[in-house]
């Protein structure tokens, strides 16, 4: 996987890149429009960054609250060290209750923790009931982006999709005409499943319940209709009280999509007569980052999207580009978490421009963790021919004489040297721009003439 | 008031009238300017490309040349940036790193808040187009960004606000990267171009005549797109305008 071979596929189609940049501006634009509606807003991302800050140095104290008062609230609590644990956790839950077909409402977790095949595997019909995800789902694809999860996709491709997987007319590109297709088909869906799994936006130690958020009221539709309900969610996921929910709920919304609040934000303490709930909680490495003292405040993140929609190289090169559950700014600090080998291209997808760091609700320095990301990715790969030249580099800046005849050198060739070979192949820099007029002089040089 | 200018390798190398420009613009408003010879790079293009660890060397010889003057100024808000935050620790240097670190300016900056000249009295008569660059402006505050629920201010403009004749456009995407990044440049070139691109469409729908900015890292980048693609539109560093509006 490499992040600049991705990112140059995706240019390929300028147009369409072009367009993917403009759609996801407008998101940023909704943003940036309703957050400056509210004069608190600095103010709610400074309580949130410090609610979240407080959270991870008391999270397990937090986790094990949670624990007893949801199980005091009759909600069954699971451990999940890995993703394997709480794939295994939910096959034994569905395996118990003898289901073959489950609804599953957006949960990037689940993403994480590649829950759908794993279940597929065992013969259970997995339908993601998000709008969104069901029609990336149907092109067998993960979620290009946390928020939108078919942001790549236009109008026409839902068209030729639809028409083949729901048999609506060939050619019918009318948004209400396709959603309403998508409804007959989900509603089929929901009244037959006896269990819904939901993701976890929040869950509070307090009171012993978590609250899942949605526009479409697919979480609630699921749950409401099965007779068992999983929920799984990272453990960073904990905000101490309920009365913390008013800056969080502000901030995610206007955030994610530019709206005031969120259609549904749904509150779940105890299971109704007859029925269950199972709270899976889940770590897959979050231990990990949490001791990484760098990096630890990447687990602040509420998946909000924000970064992504505001990122100039994200906008530009999709959320596939990535290779990671969670693409973007955000994803590129937490991925090389979980593998640095694998990941090790996307914190250099970044020009450190600081957008992602202002944009957040939570206040996470992304940009600054992609720098220090870059320290430790070099260090574990080693020597390498990059690795040489800084050595060099630093030889040479750190000599005065050794920097002046450089200089003197570099502009003197590049000044005699025939267009041919300075727009070659290897020179990356001249496919696309051309290079400075050389100076005749350094400014060093003249300084000594003109001003002994 | 007695300054030290920091010329960046890449402008003493390449655009000494930069430099030129940035040395007479400080005299004309007072400076007592010297130049110190010893100067090299500040060792931006290794950090940033994950090896702080090897840019020692360069940052101590940074500092022997810098400890012993009370202000620095660099026509670069990339390159002050990386001093500020990015410089690996000097142990036996430490009290003059942190000194150095706390005593260099960007030159919009150091124009505003040290020799507070407020706005610069002169005539420009032409069409300007302002491209913050990401460090001067995120990193070290030169002007207000736009995902912040912030007041708008902007350094560069309010010295701009006193020049007769001289129109700066409002852009579409008032603070878009252009796509420099340093290595990134080279490391993700087709996105680097693209947002180039992308960027100097934006100065051009608006007829810009000019693209001016605080780092010509950036502007070296947009105006290396614009030749290849045969745009016709100037390029000039900030100092470059204060101090041909001046004379």
């Amino acid at each position: 996987m490499s992040h600049p071979s991705q990112a140059a596929n995706f240019l390929k189609d300028e147009k369409r890149a072009h367009w993917h940049d403009e759609t996801l501006w407008f998101v940023r634009e909704k943003r940036d429009i309703s957050s400056k509606g509210i004069p608190e807003w600095e103010e709610l991302r400074k309580l949130a960054s410090g609610i979240k800050d407080h959270v991870l140095t008391k999270l397990d104290y937090y986790l094990e609250e949670l624990e007893k008062k949801a199980t005091e609230n009759g909600i069954k609590v699971h451990w999940a060290k890995d993703a394997e644990e709480h794939n295994k956790i939910v096959l034994s839950i569905l395996e118990e209750k003898k289901c073959k077909a489950i609804v599953k409402s957006k949960s990037i977790l689940t993403e994480e923790c590649h829950l759908n095949p794993f279940l597929e595997k065992h013969g259970v019909e997995v339908v993601d009931t998000d709008l969104g995800e069901r029609i990336v789902q149907f092109l067998n694809q993960p979620p290009s982006h946390i928020v939108l999860p078919a942001i790549h996709l236009k109008k026409g491709d839902i068209s030729e999709i639809f028409h083949e997987k729901l048999q609506t007319e060939k050619g019918n590109e009318d948004p209400t005409y396709l959603t309403n297709a998508a409804r007959i088909h989900l509603r089929d869906k929901f009244m037959k499943a006896k269990v819904a799994i939901t993701g976890v936006n929040f869950a509070i130690p307090e009171t012993g319940e978590f609250v899942v958020c949605t526009n479409e009221g697919n979480a609630d539709m699921g749950v409401h209709l099965a007779d068992v309900h999983i929920a799984c969610m990272g453990i960073e996921k904990i905000i101490p009280r309920r009365e913390d929910l008013g800056i969080f709920l502000r901030l995610l919304a206007r955030s994610a999509t530019g709206q005031s609040i969120t259609n549904y934000n749904s509150h779940f303490r105890s299971p109704a007569p007859g029925k269950e709930i199972h709270l899976i909680l889940v770590d897959n490495g979050r231990t990990k980052q949490l001791g990484r003292e760098k990096f630890k405040n990447s687990l602040k993140c509420i998946r909000c999207g924000a970064c992504m929609n505001t990122c100039p190289i994200y906008r530009r090169s999709g959320g596939y580009s990535y290779g990671s559950t969670v693409p973007g700014p955000i994803g590129s600090i937490l991925s090389p978490g979980i593998d640095v080998k694998k990941y090790s291209t996307l914190p250099f997808a970044s020009t450190l421009c600081g957008s992602c760091s202002d944009v957040c609700p939570v206040k996470i320095n992304i940009h600054e963790q992609l720098y220090e990301w870059r320290q430790e990715i070099t260090k574990a790969q080693g020597w390498s021919a990059k690795g040489m030249s800084m050595k060099l580099a630093n030889g040479i800046f750190k000599s005065p004489l050794a920097y002046k005849v450089s200089g003197k050198v570099l502009r003197a060739t590049l000044k005699t040297l025939p267009n041919s070979i300075i727009y070659n192949p290897l020179n990356v820099w001249g496919k696309g721009r051309t290079v400075p007029e050389v100076p005749k002089e350094s400014f060093k040089e003249w300084y000594q003439k003109n001003r002994p | 008031m007695e300054v030290a200018l920091f010329i960046p390798c890449y402008i003493d190398q390449f655009y000494p009238h930069v430099a030129q420009a940035t040395l007479e613009l400080l005299e004309k408003l007072g400076c007592k300017v010297s130049y110190p010879l010893d100067q090299t790079c500040c060792g931006q293009p290794m950090a940033n490309s994950g090896f702080e660890r090897d840019t020692e060397g360069t940052t101590r010889q940074f500092i022997e040349t810098f400890k012993a003057y009370d202000f620095i100024v660099a026509p670069s808000g990339s390159c002050v940036l990386h001093i500020k935050e990015h410089q690996p620790k000097i142990d036996d240097l430490e009290q003059f790193q942190k000194e150095v670190q706390s005593k260099i300016y960007e030159l919009s900056e150091f124009l505003t808040d040290i020799l507070k000249v407020g706005t610069v009295k002169g005539s420009f008569p032409h069409k300007i187009g302002f491209h913050s660059s990401c460090h001067g402006q995120r990193g070290l505050r030169l002007s207000s960004s736009s995902e912040l629920n912030e007041a708008p201010f902007s350094k560069a403009k309010d010295l701009f606000a006193g020049i007769k004749d001289l129109e700066l456009v409002e852009l579409s995407r008032k603070d878009e990267c252009c796509g420099f990044g340093g290595t990134f440049a080279v490391s993700e070139e087709a996105l680097s171009i693209q947002m180039g691109k992308d960027r100097l469409a934006d100065h051009l729908d608006h007829q810009v005549e000019i693209i001016c900015g605080g780092d010509t890292s950036c502007l070296m980048h947009l105006q290396g797109i614009a030749e290849r693609n045969h745009k016709s539109v100037k390029f000039m560093h900030l100092a470059e305008i204060l101090n041909q509006a001046i004379s």
